[in-house]
């Protein structure tokens, strides 16, 4: 285990860059790295990784690994894991960080499971125990109802996922040194038996839930998909996205892509309206980070309201109406 | 065809906030009394997965569980909805396992069950919610796995799934064994009724223990745990809500909406 050494960061790159979740992975890898008094690494693949490397290393990477291989160029599981884990069979990296992505949900537990180390996910904050130089991180169990801390005593690497917006991005410093390494092993073809076949884009109308300064989420108390429908006029009149709780992802009210919470997105809006939903932690784990949010429910004791800046005790039916139509005529001026 | 279904029985995630009590110095939740634990969001939308392929293609699903006796409650609503059979494991050995120790006892005892085309898990337990122990298993077992399947769209010798990414959805193939972890975009379980239920109910659940399974102790000695829980607590929240009122609901909603205007 004393061979482990260093952090190493998994990277992703969307549209030719680094994307910003791995640029907060450094950031936080940086931090972690030099409390051990390590290195700090990066993974970067697929046929234009290379060009990131100085990107990877002005953000505070001491090494680039490099893997330039097309068949790396879009996700696929067992290339990604099988690369991965080649690498770390032999820089035998003490922590490695992904990001709570797609690519990182799917990539880090099989990449665990393969190498036998100790992971924890969805990571809300990450140290260095000053006695052992193990890490501590602490991630929500119990749907958001408690917090766990995780250790690992001896599995190695320790692993972890951390949501976008975490942690802040790494300081970019144009001048710093860096080595860059090229991954030397080819990928065994015949070990990849996962195909990605096709991939459907979900086309939503209006602003991405993610980038939305409001949303309008709403739950069971919704009643039915037409009633859903009048979310959305609210959302319009506020430039705004709509959210939504399980229970009405479930129902077929709203697209699987507009969940909310702790297995959907999470969101973090100026302003965060949850109408007819009744708050449950698992939901309010995806918009906690929230400027500000309202709560419209007919039951005073909803746990929406412990959570909720600002609410009203009612029907949405008698309260939606009157709410759009002066935030209408509020704006419009 | 022959489909392994992982459940685990959890607390029932869906008491409220309140209710919700632990305690610091075992690192364990106290159930609130009188409230039953349940199938695992997750893995109940695995089985109704797997009753749907059966629906289709007919064939056996066998349903494991590692727990407590009481876990043989979860296996029967498993079968109550349409699953062949299922067994428990329980063994002292096997209480508070991190994720690779339940990940090598399911292995043990689904290389006891035999031959199998699919192994289906939930996408995260509803309790702690390690969200690996599907893809360390498929790792043990040394089969090709697909995460976060919404639909799972045909089986030959490969098994089609159509799994969920954050900007819509991916299709995946890989060839037969393997394992798919589910989420709840599969769709709502059906509800176990009639004489299902009566003769889930009756059905005996056998009991498998370490020895049966063949699981050796060296794998299950939490001294030497992947991850450890060194610490457990619940978060607070101080946020005083304001209330809006007003002489008419519709007052209330205009007070509002002035109140936020200005905020934003
Ligand atoms: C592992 C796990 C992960 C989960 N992940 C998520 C997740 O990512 N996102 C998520 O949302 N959930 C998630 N859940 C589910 C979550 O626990 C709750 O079941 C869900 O959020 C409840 O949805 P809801 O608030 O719409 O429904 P309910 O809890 O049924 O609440 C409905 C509310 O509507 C109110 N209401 C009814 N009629 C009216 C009316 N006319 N006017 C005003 N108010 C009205 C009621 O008072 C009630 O408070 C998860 C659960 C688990 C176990
Ligand atoms: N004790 C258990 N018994 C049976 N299956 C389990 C158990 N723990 C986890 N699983 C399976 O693994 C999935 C992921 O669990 P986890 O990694 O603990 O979040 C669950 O949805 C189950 O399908």
């Amino acid at each position: 285990m004393d061979n482990y050494k260093g952090v190493l960061v998994f990277g992703e790159i969307g549209d030719g860059k680094l994307t910003p979740i791995t640029i907060e992975l450094l950031g936080v890898g940086r931090k972690l790295a030099d409390d051990l008094g390590e290195e700090l690494s990066i993974l970067l693949v697929g046929s234009k990784a290379g060009a990131l490397a100085q990107e990877a290393i002005a953000c505070g990477a001491d090494n680039v690994y490099i893997a330039e291989d097309s068949l790396l160029d879009a996700y696929n599981s067992d290339a990604y894991t099988q690369t991965a884990a080649n690498l770390c069979k032999k820089v035998l990296p003490s922590i490695m960080l992904f990001g709570h992505t797609d690519l990182g949900c799917d990539l880090s537990p099989r990449l665990n499971g393969r190498l036998g180390g100790g992971l924890s996910m969805e990571c809300m904050t990450l140290s260095i125990d000053s006695a052992t130089k193990a890490l501590i991180a602490t991630r929500p169990v119990f749907g958001g109802n408690a917090h766990a801390t995780m250790m690992s005593k001896s599995a190695r690497p320790q692993m972890a996922t951390v949501r976008a917006k975490v942690f802040a991005p790494a300081e970019r410093a144009d001048g710093r040194q860096g080595k860059v390494i090229p991954v030397e092993d080819k990928l065994d073809a015949s070990a990849l038996k996962v195909k990605v076949v096709e991939k459907i884009k979900e086309q939503v109308e209006g602003v991405k839930l993610e980038d939305a300064e409001v949303v309008v989420s709403g739950g069971r108390g919704m009643g039915s998909a037409q009633e859903f429908t009048k979310l959305r006029e609210l959302a319009n009149v506020l430039g705004g996205a709509v959210g939504a709780t399980r229970v009405a992802c479930d129902e077929g009210w709203a697209a699987a892509t507009l969940q909310v919470g702790q297995s959907g997105k999470v969101v973090s809006p100026k302003l965060y309206i949850a109408i007819g939903l009744s708050g449950a932690m698992a939901h309010i784990a995806g918009c906690l980070g929230s400027k500000y949010i309202v709560a419209i429910n007919k039951d005073k004791e909803a746990n929406i309201f412990n959570v909720a800046h600002f609410g009203i005790v009612g029907d949405w039916k008698e309260i939606l109406p009157p709410l759009t139509a002066k935030f209408k005529e509020l704006l419009s001026k | 065809m022959n489909i392994i279904v992982c459940v685990k029985q959890v607390l029932d995630p869906e008491i409220p906030p309140a209710k919700f009590k632990i305690d610091p110095e075992t690192k364990q939740v106290i159930p609130p009394p009188g409230v039953p634990p349940v199938i695992s969001v997750y893995d109940e939308r695995a089985v109704e997965a797997a009753c749907r392929l059966k629906d289709k293609l007919k064939g056996k699903i066998t349903v494991i569980s590692v727990g407590s006796d009481k876990a043989a409650d979860v296996i029967k609503h498993a079968i109550s909805m349409g699953a062949d059979e299922g067994f428990v494991l329980c063994d002292p050995a096997f209480e508070n396992l991190d994720s690779f120790g339940t990940a090598y006892v399911l292995s043990k005892a689904i290389q006891k069950i035999g031959a199998y085309d699919l192994v289906l898990c939930g996408r995260q337990a509803a309790d702690w919610g390690a969200g690996q122990v599907g893809s360390i298993l498929a790792e043990i077992l040394a089969i090709p796995v697909i995460t976060l399947a919404c639909d799972i769209e045909g089986v030959d010798t490969n098994v089609r799934v159509k799994r969920i990414v954050s900007d819509g959805y991916e299709i995946v193939e890989a060839p037969l064994p393997s394992l798919v972890t589910v989420s709840s975009e599969i769709g709502l379980p059906r509800l176990p009724a009639g004489v299902r239920l009566m003769m889930a109910r009756k059905k005996v659940i056998p009991v498998w223990k370490a020895q049966d399974i063949g699981a050796e102790a060296s794998q299950l000695d939490k001294g030497n745990a992947h991850t450890e829980i060194t610490g457990l607590s619940v978060p607070t929240r101080k946020i005083e809500c304001e209330i809006i009122t007003g002489a008419t609901p519709g007052e209330a909603a205009a007070n509002l909406a002035s109140k936020l205007a200005n905020l934003i």
